[in-house]
């Protein structure tokens, strides 16, 4: 029976009751109470089930290594399985419900799985669902994914918000306990710039439970002093709820900041990710507790020993009346003296080693408790809580010699350093054989870019148990990590009492047989037992790692934290080989699990990735248009009226385009000025034209292959003088054709004399498109542009009423058209002004749809409809614009390759169905016979494919094996049904096939 | 410059700092040998700067010189004075091989304002952020967030940040959100 004490809760502020429900009852806790001190405190012994078994389970730690007591927090948006009782900070109106049960906590249907332990082995899964094979779809899996998992799944968005934080410091402390803050100390006096983080919201770490006095007063005093002090340091920042989550090359490490995990009703972010670059790093991570292994030692009331004493120093509860403390070292033994001091009872202490404990022990017989030494439990009594233990000879086999009353059982098998971020970039680990422990070798740090040791680790982290010994190092290894020697100052003084050597005892009673053994737990979360990891190496799986995969001993959402060292210790022992040799798993980040919304900091919803806007935005969204992402930019992809479906909006803009005028917004288009007396020589060497020969005032249309022959971009080139060009690329293409130009210049032709500018932002671009578009300019007034002073494909500067302006000739539609540049400041105003002047010619804003499907009316080829980056200029009839005269140009040799200048390959066509139908995207045309995959052969594909309002039927292109030779042809491009859809191979050019309307 | 909504009010928030735009401001994008001794001449000539080793800013008068890279360098003044010199820089870098060109429009300029400046940014932006590791008058090329970005301190407290036009809606945004109440870093 767990309940609240009437001494103790240092931590407890008793002025402030909360309240909190727990499986919908109400129940009450103080503030500073973790869920977990608090659900003791109302006699919440069972806390949630075991993931394989569904066993009762009951909180067995303090801290974040916690297996058992996890908790489905919260309700709605807010909702997050998985959250450990034992690091949740009560709160008000703290909404908590237990996980892995059905119907209830107290009677779950899955604890059958207990009972037939025997058929579900460890690695059961692999042996079970196999065969028959068939089974696994719509039996096994559908099983399995049903009773997987722990927690429930979120089911809303989460509304709490994040975010991110970078950070530099010379040396960054992880770790607020007694020896972080003594390594500050040490390192301050340099003045290096440090973080000391903690992970709980409490300094002082183990040594503010314990009794030991320093400077002959209560560590809380000496710890109080020693924050104060640090905090007063300009350069010293200190940090609580931060936890160090992993150790990464180059000084880089992870913190998870919470920030409203135990206040969420105030504003903010609810976690924050320090993303900090340090010199150095110290890890004063302490050290956790290890369980023993015997049988029942997953019985709710089975406590780790340190964890019971912080629960009645620190928040005044009491796991039961009546505890049995059974330990394999000296250090448990606080605990019987603690219980006592509270005034319950602690019937024996059972210590496995034959010859006991030193000084502590002699103390606890002082204070009147039973010591048994070479005594173990050879099984726990209860079902569903401990109601006593039978007691054995460790040396034995387990036969009962005695059994007693209890209702908690506090166990300590010894001490794990906490090696993890230590061994996360590399740090290699020394097997301690006195304490039975693995810790930082110090010789094999992790290594930074310059080969040196960028980790440190300092007291409990670093193998250091005694107080002193702790604050010695501690000094120590902060001097170190800032670079200079320890001062020579006197350690604060400390009581101590020496400790009798510990005693590996990794099984419970040494002998027990395969019964006991079966029952003696080493991962409570995930149900792993002594057997299991024993019967992996029976089974060939003898590398840690395989018997851990195999098992899934320390796969759980607590890593492993009380599992690992004794998992390993079983496998050794199977093996008959030593510890060391076996070693440990892969010690991953993060440390403990941290929250997804965490990692994805502040990009969400209206700041999930970056929208690209043109200065003519509003405007289109003002007017109603369908937007839709190119790239990152946002383009009107049509203007729907009234009642419009997308289909006539776009029907509408082209016959108002081609009869009379439209406007596009071009400004997302690429624009990139390249200039210098080599301008165009390297434009003759990126482009498959020649560049060089373009005249001043001059437009080409030109073609960029990739080195390896595929045609990559394409766009219309100017010429604005002697030594500068404006290249035009796709929306998409800008910053990548920027970044092929630079990169052609700065790392092969480095001493050629050119610059490149990326002016795509830099202007607007609006195209004023159809037959009465001259006559929109010419009531602007200013720039001549008649046939005569602006032909087709040429370009001119001026004024177009108060607009300052490049014109270019240029079309993509067929019709007659001017692409006009003004200062990206200027282009809403000009759009509006064209507009305006426009208005008696009914002029109206054209989106992309449209301008894919005049293009196509036309034959014009798209970069990324036509081209799939296996494409290349001959396949699409573009011969013309590859000059015959350059001897090199990037993609010339590739293009002469064998596969290059095969004649099967396919090539453009245009493609009409002999019922006008609109082909649909991605269709392809079959030919005879089968491959040697049983499918039908097919000789071409769909590249676009539009309905026409032009020509009032529907019309594509694609890629034909011989196209241009099979002229009106019929091919069959069969539907999705698999029907016929009978085509006829025609001229890509559907619309004013001479090109006349362009040119007037 | 551009101007984040040109009928209603500029862009401005009050958070744990001030988020706001700046206007008014000119840019000419520069480039050339700096190691080409008629470069620097022609550049002292018409601006009177000189030309800024990696990371610094050059100040003459009302114009600021900018390292953007080993051959780039951003001028940066009030819109009117920059527009004036843009002439007088052509014609004194005619007998090199330099670029000058006006890219004023291209840019969106933003000030972060306030105590909590430099945290704000140490949200978004990778950079040591600290008094130590960034000082005033020096220029720093990154990402805040997703975007590409430039920052430098023209005084303590105060940050602009430049980046281009078409994602200054985006940047505000999540400046704001950086600098929302309640997200305070405090002590770091």
């Amino acid at each position: 029976m767990s309940t609240r004490l009437q001494t103790g809760g240092r931590l407890l502020n008793k002025d402030v009751p909360l309240n909190f429900t727990f499986n919908g009852r109400k129940m009450q806790g103080y503030e500073g109470d973790t869920l977990a001190s608090a659900l003791m405190a109302n006699n919440q012994m069972l806390m949630g089930r075991s993931f394989k078994y569904h066993r009762p389970r009951g909180v067995v730690s303090s801290g974040a290594e916690e297996p058992n007591a996890l908790i489905n927090m919260g309700e709605g948006t807010r909702f997050e399985p998985n959250q450990r009782a034992t690091t949740t900070e009560l709160f008000d109106g703290l909404v908590a419900e237990s996980q892995n049960h059905w119907p209830s906590l107290e009677f779950d249907i899955g604890a059958i799985n207990s009972k037939l332990a025997r058929f579900l082995p460890a690695g059961f899964y692999y042996k079970m669902f196999i065969h028959p094979r068939p089974l696994w779809k719509h039996v096994y899996e559908p099983f399995i994914r049903r009773s997987a998992g722990l927690g429930k799944a979120p089911k809303m968005r989460d509304s709490d918000t994040y975010e991110h934080f970078y950070a530099f410091y010379d040396l960054v402390i992880v770790g607020g306990g007694i020896a972080g803050l003594m390594a500050a100390k040490a390192a301050a006096s340099s003045g290096a710039q440090i973080l000391v983080m903690e992970q709980s919201a409490h300094w002082g770490g183990r040594c503010v439970v314990e009794p030991d006095q320093i400077n002959g007063k209560d560590p809380e005093y000496f710890i109080q002093d020693l924050v104060a002090e640090l905090t007063a340091r300009p350069n010293v920042t200190m940090r609580t709820r931060l936890m160090g989550a992993g150790v990464y090359d180059h000084g880089y490490l992870l913190g998870y900041e919470r920030l409203r995990d135990h206040a969420p009703s105030e504003p903010g972010p609810r976690h924050r990710l320090w993303r900090i670059r340090a010199a150095k790093i110290l890890t004063a991570t302490g050290a956790i507790e290890r369980p023993l292994s015997f049988a029942g030692n997953d019985l709710p009331g089975v406590i780790l020993a340190s964890a019971l004493r912080d629960y009645v120093e620190n928040f005044g509860v009491s796991m039961g009346d009546r505890t049995v403390v059974l330990t394999n070292n000296d250090d448990a033994y606080r605990t019987a003296i603690a219980l006592k001091a509270a005034g319950l009872d602690v019937p024996v202490i059972l210590d496995a080693r034959s010859a006991g404990g030193g000084a502590l022990a002699a103390a606890t017989k002082k204070l009147g408790i039973r010591v048994e030494t070479g005594k173990a439990v050879a099984f726990v009594k209860g079902r569903g809580a401990v109601t006593g233990v039978a007691i054995c000879d460790q040396a034995g086999q387990g036969t009962v010699l005695e059994e007693i009353a209890c209702d908690c059982l506090a166990m300590s098998g010894g001490w794990s350093p906490v090696v993890h971020l230590w061994s996360h970039c590399g740090g290699k680990l020394v097997w301690d054989e006195a304490l039975a422990m693995f810790r930082p070798d110090p010789e094999k740090a992790p290594l930074n870019q310059k080969g040196e040791g960028f980790v440190l680790a300092a007291g409990a982290a670093n193998g250091h148990f005694s107080l002193g010994a702790v604050m010695q190092d501690a000094l120590q290894q902060g001097a170190e990590a800032a670079g200079i020697t320890a001062a020579s100052q006197s350690l604060p003084e400390v009581d101590q009492t020496a400790e009798a050597a510990m005693e590996a005892v990794w099984m419970m009673p040494q002998g027990a047989g395969v019964k006991l053994r079966s029952k003696a737990w080493l991962d409570f979360q995930n149900d792993v037992k002594v057997s299991d990891v024993q019967l992996a190496a029976q089974e060939g799986f003898e590398s840690v790692e395989h018997a851990k995969r195999y098992t899934t001993l320390g796969m759980a959402t607590d890593q492993g934290k009380l599992s690992n060292i004794n998992g390993l210790a079983v496998l050794a022992g199977a093996l008959n080989a030593d510890i060391p040799a076996v070693g440990t798993t892969t010690f991953r980040p993060p440390y403990t699990p941290i929250s997804m919304g965490a990692i994805a900091g502040a990009a969400r919803d209206e700041i999930f990735q970056p929208v690209r806007q043109t200065p003519i935005h509003d405007w289109h969204v003002e007017q109603g248009a369908y937007m839709e992402p190119v790239g990152q930019w946002r383009r009107p992809y049509c203007y729907p009226r009234a009642d419009e479906t997308h289909q006539d909006a776009v029907a509408r803009e082209i016959r108002q385009t081609r009869n009379s005028v439209g406007l596009l917004d071009a400004s997302t288009l690429g624009k990139l000025l390249v200039q210098g007396p080599d301008a165009a020589k390297f434009l003759d060497m990126l482009y498959t034209n020649m560049m060089s020969t373009l005249k001043i005032g001059k437009c080409r249309y030109g073609l960029m292959c990739s080195e390896n022959g595929f045609l990559m971009d394409d766009g219309v080139v100017v010429r604005l003088d002697e030594q500068s060009f404006l290249c035009h690329t796709t929306s998409g293409g800008a910053e990548h054709i920027h970044a092929h130009m630079e990169e052609w210049l700065q790392t092969e032709w480095w001493d050629w004399k050119v610059y490149v500018a990326n002016l795509t932002e830099q202007y607007a671009q609006v195209g004023v498109v159809g037959p009465k578009a001259r006559d929109v300019l010419e009531k602007l007034g200013g720039l001549d542009v008649s046939k005569e002073a602006l032909g087709f494909m040429e370009y001119a500067e001026g004024w177009l009423g108060a607009f300052d302006v490049r014109a270019f000739r240029i079309s993509f539609s067929g019709e007659l058209s001017y692409e006009i540049a003004v200062p990206a400041e200027q282009g809403l105003a000009f759009w509006q002004a064209l507009c305006a002047a426009g208005e008696e010619f009914g002029i109206m804003p054209y989106g992309t749809e449209a301008l894919h499907v005049m293009r196509a009316e036309k034959g014009f080829i798209m970069i990324g409809d036509e081209t799939d980056g296996t494409v290349i200029p001959q396949d699409l009839g573009l011969h013309w614009a590859i000059s015959k005269k350059k001897s090199d140009f990037l993609g010339k040799r590739a293009q002469e390759r064998s596969h290059m200048v095969d004649p099967d390959r396919w090539k453009l066509v245009g493609l009409e169905t002999l019922d006008g139908s609109v082909l649909p995207d991605g269709a392809y045309a079959v030919g005879e016979g089968e491959n040697a995959n049983g499918q039908r052969n097919t000789i071409g594909r769909v590249t676009s494919t539009y309905f026409s309002p032009t020509l009032n039927r529907g019309i594509a292109m694609g890629l034909v094996a011989q196209g241009p030779e099979r002229m009106g042809e019929i091919l069959n491009f069969p539907d999705l049904s698999g029907n016929e859809v009978k085509v006829k191979l025609v001229d890509p050019v559907f619309y004013d096939k001479n090109g006349d309307r362009q040119n007037v | 410059m551009s101007k984040l909504q040109t009928q209603d009010k500029p862009a401005d928030f009050e958070g744990i700092a001030r988020i706001s735009q700046v206007s008014g401001l000119g840019m000419l994008t520069l480039r050339g040998d700096f190691s080409d001794k008629k470069f620097q001449a022609g550049l002292k000539k018409a601006t009177r700067l000189s030309l800024p080793v990696p990371r610094q800013i050059e100040q003459a008068g009302g114009l600021s010189l900018a390292w953007m890279s080993p051959d780039e360098a951003l001028l940066i003044g009030p819109e009117d004075e920059v527009s004036e010199v843009l002439p007088l820089l052509e014609a004194a870098l005619k007998n090199c091989h330099a670029m000058v060109v006006d890219v004023s429009d291209a840019r969106a300029v933003f000030a972060i304002s306030g105590g909590a400046a430099r945290s704000v940014a140490a949200k978004l932006a990778p950079v040591d952020m600290r008094v130590s590791g960034f000082p005033i008058a020096e220029i720093r090329r990154t990402r805040f967030g997703q975007i590409a970005a430039a920052m430098w301190l023209p005084a303590e407290a105060e940050i602009r940040l430049i980046c281009f036009r078409s994602v200054a809606r985006f940047m505000f945004k999540q400046l704001c959100v950086a600098a929302a109440i309640g997200a305070e870093v405090g002590d770091w």
